[in-house]
């Protein structure tokens, strides 16, 4: 006897009946089929209107993907990105954990820098960090009251990459302290209690038990930021660095070929926010496993 | 009898102007399982969270085998001692607490040798062995490489109180330990209070859960309004109080 039967039997009130079984028949969605045949045919023809155009000049476009001084660009572009974020997620780290003490100086000081410059435009600090020279012509490093002191020009410290990389890294510290901050609060208070109460320090349960579980909100919008970052590091033209939209514009102002050019750059813009979305998808997950488990045993069970 | 485990000597704290507790004395033998009952708001979890200075006190003091928590005297003068000791002394007090707090980012047994491991510098695969043993005897020995969201509230609290005794504690405070739970999972989690209990655990314990206080416990403190009323063998307190207050308390937990 199988269990369905045993089952059935001990439904006093309803008795199978005769009729053949219902064959179910899921509901066609034509309107959605329709549009999204409509939206693919918008989409090729307009993709086929850019290829099939020889104003845009594909085989220009051919012949600079790799030209050395794009490709130089490009490494500056991809140099600067990564540095100015590191430089934005240590002192994001710092300034979030300043805002966040219960010393009303350190707060205040932490918070002045990320109104500062989160207040200012990042092209203004670039041009301030390049003429740094005119306001103090020399730099010097020492211990207070004694002799000890090393003086250098400005000028010869503060290179133009050196201006870039302090411009957009103190930029990008004050964005990121923001954001790291509000992955620390999300953490349940309970967690640092816990940690305490084990015998932690302060800044060993940070470490260990609030920052891991902070990542998982922090990731995200630190990838959105370095995507950004890759763009807005275009920005150093104006102090005379040829990153990749600057060699892309020195080469265009001679051959006129803007277009083509301009789409020389688009490309491997693309092409690296590709590899930092890849990226990003990878540490999302080293940082989701807890939370990976759960959802595999759900499917499991499912 | 040896000298008393824990000591709380007329200690006193307010928040602001409102006083949480007000001159609370109590010792604590070295084996004893004491619990704090009375309602809500009558200081008994902040008392339990100044016995590991998780909490300032404003006067008085507290003393856990002999050692001055939270502070270094000299003559009549207490120095609030650096983060360091201070994580030194609460890493041999066992804390359970209500909503379990285990690292959600951790599986049941790094939950477990976290601490040894980064505290007490045990080497890891030391750790690993007695965390394994600890969470056997708890009855969670085939949940080791679970991570805490995967686990009952009654899984949780265990493996809560398998990462307090990772750090051979010579107390532990639980601070209403079962009141998250669903009705049907307390039991397991008292079990193995019991069976800590039983083997001479230091134990104080802030519950609404009579039958295990009248059955384990030592004593009973009641508290209310920032004061201990009264403090007796659970038949004293629970059956024959002479207080009006713990009386109408009873009679509306029971």
């Amino acid at each position: 006897m199988t269990v369905l039967e045993a089952h059935s039997n001990s439904v006093a009130d309803h008795r199978p009946s005769e009729e053949p079984r219902l064959t179910y028949v899921p509901a066609k969605a034509w309107g959605t089929r329709i549009a999204a045949v409509a939206l693919l045919l918008v989409v090729v023809s307009f993709l086929w209107s850019i290829a099939s155009n020889p104003n845009f000049g594909w085989t220009v476009v051919g012949e600079y993907l790799f030209d050395p001084r794009i490709l130089s660009g490009l490494y500056l572009t991809l140099w600067l990105t990564l540095v100015t974020m590191v430089i934005g997620i240590v002192l994001g780290t710092v300034f979030a954990v300043m805002s966040m003490s219960g010393n009303v100086v350190i707060a205040t000081i932490a918070n002045a820098y990320i109104w500062f410059f989160r207040g200012t435009p990042v092209l203004v600090q670039l041009i301030f960090w390049y003429n740094l020279g005119a306001l103090f012509p020399e730099l010097s490093i020492g211990i207070p009251f004694t002799s000890l002191w090393i003086s250098v020009p400005t000028n010869t410290a503060i290179s133009p990459v050196m201006a870039a990389v302090l411009g957009l890294g103190l930029n990008e510290g004050a964005y990121m302290s923001e954001i790291i901050r509000s992955g620390l609060l999300a953490v349940d208070p309970g967690q640092r209690q816990a940690a305490k109460s084990l015998g932690m320090t302060s800044g060993r349960a940070l470490w260990r038990i609030v920052l891991p579980q902070a990542m998982p909100i922090i990731v995200p919008p630190t990838g959105n930021q370095a995507i950004g970052m890759l763009k807005t590091s275009s920005l150093v033209s104006v102090i005379a660095l040829s990153d990749l939209l600057y060699s892309v514009q020195t080469i265009y102002s001679r051959n006129y070929q803007t277009i083509p050019l301009l789409i020389v750059a688009c490309l491997w813009y693309l092409l690296a926010t590709t590899v930092f979305s890849l990226i990003q998808a990878r540490v999302e997950r080293h940082f989701g496993r807890s939370s990976l488990q759960a959802s595999q045993a759900r499917r499991a069970r499912q | 009898m040896t000298s008393p485990m824990v000591v709380i000597d007329r200690v006193t704290k307010s928040y602001g102007e409102v006083p949480v507790l007000r001159d609370i004395n109590l010792e604590v033998a070295a084996g004893e399982v004491i619990s704090l009952i009375g309602p809500s708001g009558s200081g008994k979890s902040t008392l339990l969270r100044c016995i590991n200075h998780l909490e300032r006190i404003q006067s008085g003091s507290i003393t856990v085998a002999g050692e001055l928590i939270g502070y270094r005297r000299v003559g009549n003068l207490a120095y609030e001692m650096p983060e360091k000791l201070i994580a030194r002394q609460r890493a041999r007090i066992g804390m359970v607490f209500q909503n379990f707090n285990l690292f959600g980012h951790m599986t049941a047994l790094e939950n477990v040798i976290e601490a040894p491991v980064q505290v007490l510098g045990i080497p890891r695969r030391e750790a690993v062995e007695r965390a394994g043993e600890i969470l056997a005897r708890v009855g969670l020995g085939d949940k080791l490489h679970t991570y805490p969201r995967m686990l009952s509230g009654g899984q949780q609290q265990r493996v809560a109180i398998a990462r307090a005794l990772a750090m051979k504690p010579r107390l532990i405070l639980f601070d209403e330990p079962t009141s998250a739970l669903d009705p049907e999972l307390v039991g397991e989690v008292l079990d193995v209070m019991r069976a800590l209990a039983a083997e001479g655990m230091t134990m104080m314990v802030v519950t609404h859960e009579m039958s295990f206080a009248r059955e384990v416990c030592h004593r009973i403190a009641f508290m209310e309004a920032g004061r201990i009323v009264e403090c007796g063998t659970p038949r004293e307190v629970l059956d024959n109080s002479a207080f009006e207050r713990t009386r109408a308390f009873l009679s509306k937990v029971h």
